[in-house]
């Protein structure tokens, strides 16, 4: 068993495979040095756990480690990357040698600049969630599920899960820099389905962070995220039709964030910009949104999960302002599309695991407060929808056109919230929609914890906030014409 | 197949024995990946990745767990023998759990033709070559083509092996190869994507580089100009490509776990129906090198052809033992492994084809959306419930008028499929899932 909590990553590497930042370097100098731009080397080790409750008792458990390295050589816009799950000196050099096979003619640009900086230390924590015993996460779960069922009697299954993640990883980089980190996560999902005559409905609630496990125990968070799957699942019983066409739309605060995630985030990656593919491509300086929006992206908040001490480049990550009021100001960047752009490198490049090149990808993306109570932005709409729940969303970057599912939503009348209605899809413009924002909240809050981006077939956990905000002329995806 | 995985499974299964489990089964992955990426002429990143895998499940009486290794050391597998072990000591005891009986494994395997070795064998620099020719190809098209995701030629290699503590043992190899292309089209300041893809167990039987990078050209290109429409009802016809993701809806809600949990709108439906008698959705996962094909399931199952659904009347649904157990069913060899166990997965699924031409499916229509892309998760199992975000072409007059976008499509998947109007001849069998045109009478598109 590896402690994590007292882990150190260099030390770990060294111990299991020998495999030290010297004889990295030693790796990185003879194979890579002076024949590429840039090239790095990222160990990792993984451990999964996974208890599953069902039908009132816990049925699964399981728990997957995983361990690799992956050996990137970059030369102009080439990138070669080679990777292995049998970590040796042997194997790694295989790898250098492949990675670089493709990149072997440096054009000798520029180095990147990195912002200077330490990594952050934003969960440290005196037990990882995976180390937690086995029996609280069992009562956690068995408590879940009666929370579940007490809140609402139509609730006929209930399952609730807690995944538990502990990640190490150490990054040696051409230029000589090492760093290492160890990032927990954790989160409790539960999933309740309520029956009421010939009618079923499905709620799912949950959260998590880079947290130990008694962040689920606090102000009982366990039993809120229960009983909200239980009420979400019984309000959906009685949701009429959803309607079709533009409209008024009232977003509320928190996870509905997922708007700036999908209609401005993926727009704002670095790599999408220098290909130019992305609707916002040249865009930076201009109006975007209206100049009630300010939007950031930010992975240096403890303890979230979008967080990261530093990202899987080793560049420690930082408060990043995309938006500012209303003008666009800033791409997100990893090394690589920094280096190509003349930019510098914003602690944005993640990757879902050894067994893929890093990428520019979101942290935790929010827009800020502004200055209205929420009810009097709900009293401003005559006729509309007010949306608090989503499920997924997805953009085409290119035409910036995007959309978030409603999985609770109501119908605004009169100013008044009334009837809910069935999950329905939202779409809209990325470039257009912000510019239509005309009311924001006081009431900024981020997510409970439970994102996960996938972009180019690898998933990372990333965060969303929003306050309560208006946006004149939404289509919205329902039945009722 | 490699004894050597069968083996090493074995000697596992043995520890686990050992070490108190009553009954035990594994699977193990190995697997060789390549991709390269052209963008613009010039290599954009090509990977090389090795991995393997080893899971185990162990059952103590009826109680189970499981764990999973990418670290094949002896040491490591010991203490992936533990892990499980003593996680199954944690698990409640579940009446239904518990590996198929011995007698209900398969004696024989088939040979499904699902590897190309030799289709491996090309040098890097080949395969960069393919890409090139696709993304030249979707650059030469049209004028419009301006630019580019790049286009990747990738190949996979894999070995399966599984065991079971009963006696069963068995491996097979795979191959797959694939070419896609992704321009992206320009005019007047706006911007289209679209992309094409061929994918194949045998790299000769991959479309022509060339004739990828066209195709992908011309989809982004009709996208230009795209508008949204008036909100309204009309009749939808879905291309094969998303006609598609409806049949994966139907699949979806017939796996044994949605059943079991009551979370699915084909409850209690066997032998109703549920769709117009047009409608006849086949799994089959015996088709020689096809894509979804497997020799047996993941629980050492033989795998079948089963009819879902025949002339609109749901005939089966898609049962692994566990889940066979559960709703008092037989299983339908629809077993397949996940990272914690055993999941339901299809094969070789198709909606089979209808008679009409895809061409006549458009001229019935007087006006209505062609739909050529979905985004978005707006698809609730439990309900059928539907809404989407679409992408196509607006139908006038039984003719193609011009390219739409920034709308969604609602209804319900049972009323849809209730309402299928017309299903084309042009059944090609591109992906693991397949379809042909299919036009639903009636839907909501909404827009401006």
């Amino acid at each position: 068993m590896v402690d994590f909590a007292l882990a150190r990553p260099e030390a770990f590497f060294a111990d299991r495979f020998n495999i030290t930042s010297s004889t990295i370097d030693r790796l990185l100098g003879s194979a890579l040095r002076g024949k590429v731009d840039d090239a790095d080397i990222y160990l990792e080790y993984r451990i999964i756990e996974e208890l599953v409750l069902e039908e009132g008792v816990v049925k699964k458990a399981s728990r997957h480690v995983s361990q690799g390295a992956g050996v990137r050589a970059q030369a102009g816009t080439r990138t070669g990357y080679a990777h292995t799950d049998d970590i040796s000196i042997t194997n790694l050099e295989e790898a250098a040698r492949q990675a670089r096979a493709i990149a072997a003619d440096a054009r000798g640009s520029a180095v990147v600049a990195v912002p200077n900086g330490r990594p952050h230390d934003l969960y440290g924590l005196s037990e990882t969630p995976v180390a937690a015993d086995l029996a609280r996460k069992l009562d956690l779960l068995r408590s879940a599920d009666r929370a579940a069922r007490a809140a609402d009697p139509r609730v006929h299954q209930v399952i609730a899960s807690v995944t538990s993640e502990d990640v190490i990883v150490f990054v040696v980089t051409a230029a000589g820099w090492t760093v290492g980190d160890i990032r927990p996560l954790t989160r409790l999902n539960v999933t309740a389905i309520a029956e009421d005559a010939d009618k079923r409905e499905i709620g799912t609630y949950g959260g998590g962070g880079r947290v130990a496990f008694d962040w689920f125990l606090e102000d009982r968070r366990w039993e809120r995220f229960a009983r909200e799957a239980a009420r979400q699942a019984g309000l959906k019983l009685a949701a009429v039709e959803a309607p079709a066409g533009t409209m008024t739309v009232v977003l509320g605060p928190g996870w509905p964030g997922i708007l700036l995630h999908e209609a401005i985030g993926h727009g704002l990656e670095g790599d999408f910009n220098r290909k130019g593919v992305s609707a916002f491509a040249g865009r930076l300086g201009q109006k975007v949104a209206s100049e009630l929006v300010t939007v950031v992206d930010d992975g240096t908040i403890p303890n979230r999960r979008g967080s990261l001490n530093v990202d899987d480049e080793g560049t420690p990550t930082s408060r990043n302002v995309l938006i500012d009021r209303g003008v666009l100001c800033s791409y997100m960047q990893d090394k690589l599309n920094a280096r190509l752009m003349g930019m510098t490198a914003t602690g944005n490049g993640r990757r879902e695991s050894y067994a893929y090149p890093p990428m520019p990808r979101m942290t935790n993306t929010f827009m800020l407060a502004g200055e209205e109570a929420p009810e009097d932005i709900l009293r401003s709409v005559k006729q509309g929808l007010y949306a608090v729940a989503f499920g997924g969303g997805q953009v085409d970057i290119t035409s910036g056109k995007f959309v978030f599912s409603a999985s609770e939503a109501y119908l605004i009348e009169d100013g008044r919230v009334t009837a809910p209605v069935k999950g329905a899809t939202l779409i809209g413009n990325g470039p257009d929609a912000l510019t239509r924002v005309s009311r924001v909240g006081h009431d900024l809050k981020l997510d409970e914890g439970i994102g996960t981006c996938g972009k180019d077939g690898q998933s990372v956990p990333v965060g969303v906030g929003l306050p309560t905000i208006r946006i004149d002329g939404m289509t919205v995806g329902g039945t009722q014409v | 197949m490699s004894g050597i995985d069968a083996d090493l499974l074995v000697s596992v299964l043995k520890r686990a024995t050992v070490l108190g489990a009553t009954a035990a089964d594994g699977f193990l992955v190995d697997e060789r990946h390549f991709s390269a990426t052209v963008r613009l002429g010039e290599v954009d990143t090509v990977t090389h990745s090795h991995d393997q895998r080893l899971s185990l499940r162990v059952f103590a009486g009826r109680a189970s767990a499981a764990a999973s290794t990418s670290d094949l050391s002896s040491g490591s597998l010991e203490r992936v023998v533990e892990e499980a072990t003593r996680l199954a000591k944690i698990t409640a005891e579940d009446p239904h759990a518990g590996l198929p009986d011995a007698t209900e494994l398969t004696r024989s395997i088939p040979e499904l033709d699902l590897a190309d070795l030799s289709g491996h064998d090309l040098a890097p620099e080949a395969k960069i070559d393919i890409a090139r020719r696709a993304e030249a190809a979707a650059m030469a098209a049209d004028p419009r083509v301006t630019n580019s995701e790049g286009a990747e030629f990738w190949d996979r290699q894999a070995r399966y092996a599984y065991a079971t503590s009963s006696g069963f043992s068995g491996g097979y190899r795979t191959s797959s190869f694939g070419i896609t292309a992704s321009p992206v089209a320009a005019q007047n300041g706006e911007m289209q994507r679209d992309g094409w893809y061929t994918t194949a167990r045998k790299r000769a039987a991959l479309d022509d580089p060339a004739e990828v990078g066209r195709t992908a050209a011309a989809r982004a290109v009709r996208r230009l100009g795209a508008r949204k429409v008036k909100t309204t009802e009309v009749p939808v016809i879905f291309d094969p490509e998303t006609a598609a993701t409806l049949v994966r809806a139907i699949a979806s809600a017939a796996a044994g776990p949605s059943l079991y949990r009551r979370a699915s709108f084909l409850l209690d439906r066997l032998g109703t129906t549920i769709a117009a008698p047009s409608v006849t959705i086949v799994d089959d996962g015996l088709r020689p090198g096809g894509l979804g094909s497997r020799p047996f399931d993941g629980e050492g199952m033989a795998t079948r052809r089963t009819v879902v659904v025949s002339e609109g009347v749901l005939q089966s649904y898609l049962l692994d033992s566990y889940s066979a157990r559960k709703l008092g069913l037989a299983s339908t060899h629809h077993a397949a492994r996940d990272g914690a166990g055993v999941t339901v997965a299809t094969t070789n699924l198709m909606l089979m084809p209808g008679s009409t031409s895809p061409q006549d499916l458009i001229a019935s229509v007087r006006e209505g959306l062609y739909v050529t892309e979905l985004i978005g998760f707006g698809v609730n199992g439990v309900t059928g419930d539907y809404s989407r975000g679409a992408v196509g072409l607006w139908i006038e007059n039984g003719a193609f008028a011009y390219p739409v976008e920034e709308v969604t499509i609602a209804g319900n998947l049972l009323e849809m499929f209730a309402e299928v109007d017309g299903i084309g001849n042009d059944l090609v069998l591109r992906e693991r899932t397949a379809a042909p045109t299919v036009k639903i009478a009636s839907m909501v598109v909404a827009g401006d």
